[in-house]
């Protein structure tokens, strides 16, 4: 029953990502993650700086789940995408403030902090980032 | 030389009277029975979901009490749904290395414990990065449904070409007696099947199960009715299904593929076992193996060329789809079921002459990948 239970040190120290959307940056090949690698997935380098990522991006693929995993019941149905940040980098998030009948690809997004994950009634309330429509 | 020379299996379903112990020593009995010996030099178990829903780690030590093996040096292997071909590869190398004269596989997963569809579908969450994946809601069937849209979009095949996949694999296990869903499909049912992960529905998905089975390797023949795994590969790709290039390819399928062929380059199976945890990415994975042209694999299932009958055979037992997908052991049943074709003790659902096979085990979204070939001698 623990596979959903949030620790509180285990989200503390995803914050900088979580919060602020704080990844990594290739300084050899200028390749860039959400989460900041020890190791560029791309060229091998080791030498990684700390860079904060565009908050706003495209969706390029998503699902809408109607089977929630404990802890993510009161969402559903809820939209999951992997975005695709204005700097090509690549995320999966959570979509908000959206009905999943009007999520489409190439759909701009862009980046609030939400509520994600309650793990039961005395766990921890654990707050990240979500996309959203680009408000205009 | 690595030889199979003996299996057993339980049938995969809901077993609430059996515990993980029950089940693993039941196949494990069978497979010592029918391999005719008592002792093995090592154990390795396959498994994928113990720490999580049967609250048990140690599992080799737990194993081995439970068969009255205390002694004999054991380890768990954990893999995902690859877990059990990457047992049987690490076995594999501990017989070819020496250290080993005869291990016994041992795969086993007792899902049922979770009793709550939400709490088995966050256990099968923790196959996908845990901390950018899961924690913003992503579920495992989420991942393969990305799969679906992007290979519906790149080749435009509408939802019901899925349909070919289970259809064929209910078909299948109908008549395998160890098969947990022994009935047949109607097309209807495809269409109407509920949604899980939009446009993933129920039916396009492995269902949940118990089971357990088990394999021993040796490096000398057995007494009747051999097995030789003539060559294995294996390969992982990234766990993070967002920073994947393209969805509608598995690198690792091919890549584990093309490093078991390397010692045989001109290997022919005469069936393939695949890893159909969903439909599409069973047909993602025919066309790594080179069965199909990209984004034609539906016309291999709907034409009856993968029947048992057909050009070239795919799942004769039903598939993770419809024999059901104990998911750590789900790779050791599919090394078992091979041995069983192979030796021709597949009764009701034999592939007629099936003196070859490819075994591929699959982890997660095709994070871990392992392929077997097998051949009769």
């Amino acid at each position: 029953m623990w596979a959903y239970w949030q620790s509180v040190p285990a989200h503390w120290r995803e914050l900088p990502a979580r919060y602020r959307l704080e990844g990594g940056r290739c300084r050899d090949c200028g390749h860039r993650t959400l989460p900041e690698e020890r190791v560029c997935p791309v060229c091998g380098s080791k030498n990684i700086e700390r860079v904060a990522l565009p908050r706003r991006g495209k969706v390029v693929n998503y699902s809408v789940i109607w089977n929630a995993p404990r802890g993510y019941e009161y969402y559903t149905p809820y939209v999951v995408a992997l975005i695709e940040l204005e700097d090509g980098t690549r995320v999966f998030s959570q979509l908000t403030d959206v009905h999943p009948e009007e999520v489409k690809e190439g759909m701009e997004v862009e980046m609030v902090i939400r509520k994600t994950r309650v793990s039961g009634e005395s766990g921890l309330i654990a707050y990240s980032y979500k996309f959203r429509p680009v408000l205009r | 030389m690595v030889y199979v020379i003996g299996v057993g299996l339980t049938k995969v379903g809901n077993h609430w009277d059996k515990s993980l112990r029950h089940l693993a020593a039941e196949a494990a009995i069978a497979a010592l029975e029918d391999a005719s010996i008592e002792d093995v030099d090592y154990i390795v178990v396959a498994n994928a979901l113990s720490g999580v829903i049967n609250a048990q780690e140690n599992l080799a030590s737990y194993v081995a009490t439970h068969l009255g093996m205390v002694g004999v040096p054991a380890v768990k292997v954990e893999a995902a749904g690859a877990s059990g071909g990457a047992a049987i590869a690490l076995a594999k190398s501990l017989v070819l290395s020496g250290a080993a004269d005869k291990v016994l596989i041992v795969g086993v997963e007792k899902m049922t414990d979770y009793t709550s569809l939400e709490d088995t579908t966050s256990a099968l969450s923790t196959f996908i990065d845990s901390e950018y994946e899961a924690f913003p809601g992503g579920t495992l069937e989420s991942m393969h449904a990305m799969m679906m849209r992007a290979y519906m979009k790149k080749y435009s095949v509408t939802k019901e070409e899925f349909s070919h996949l289970p259809l064929l694999m209910h078909e299948n296990a109908s008549t395998t007696p160890h098969a947990q869903l022994r009935f047949k499909l109607k097309p209807q049912s495809y269409a109407s099947s509920p949604v899980i992960a939009e446009p993933i529905t129920m039916l396009d998905l492995a269902p949940v199960s118990d089971g357990a089975a088990a394999v021993i390797l040796s490096k000398d023949k057995g007494r009747e009715g051999n097995v030789e795994i003539v060559s294995s590969g294996q390969a992982t790709d990234t766990i993070s299904t967002y920073r994947r290039k393209d969805l509608t390819q598995l690198p690792s399928v091919r890549a584990a593929f093309k490093r078991a062929l390397e010692a045989v380059p001109d290997f022919k199976p005469d069936f393939y076992v695949i890893h159909d945890y969903s439909s599409v990415m069973g047909y993602v994975e025919v066309e790594e193996l080179g069965l199909a042209e990209r984004g034609k694999a539906s016309q291999l299932f709907s034409s009856g060329e993968a029947k048992r009958e057909g050009s070239t055979p795919i799942n004769p037992e039903g598939g993770l789809k419809a024999r059901g997908n104990p998911v750590g052991a789900t790779g050791v049943y599919q090394m078992a079921e091979a041995f069983l074709q192979i030796t021709e003790r597949a009764e009701g659902w034999q592939v007629p002459g099936a003196k070859s096979g490819l075994v591929l085990s699959v982890g997660g979204l095709g994070a871990n990948s392992v392929v077997h070939l097998v051949r009769g001698v």
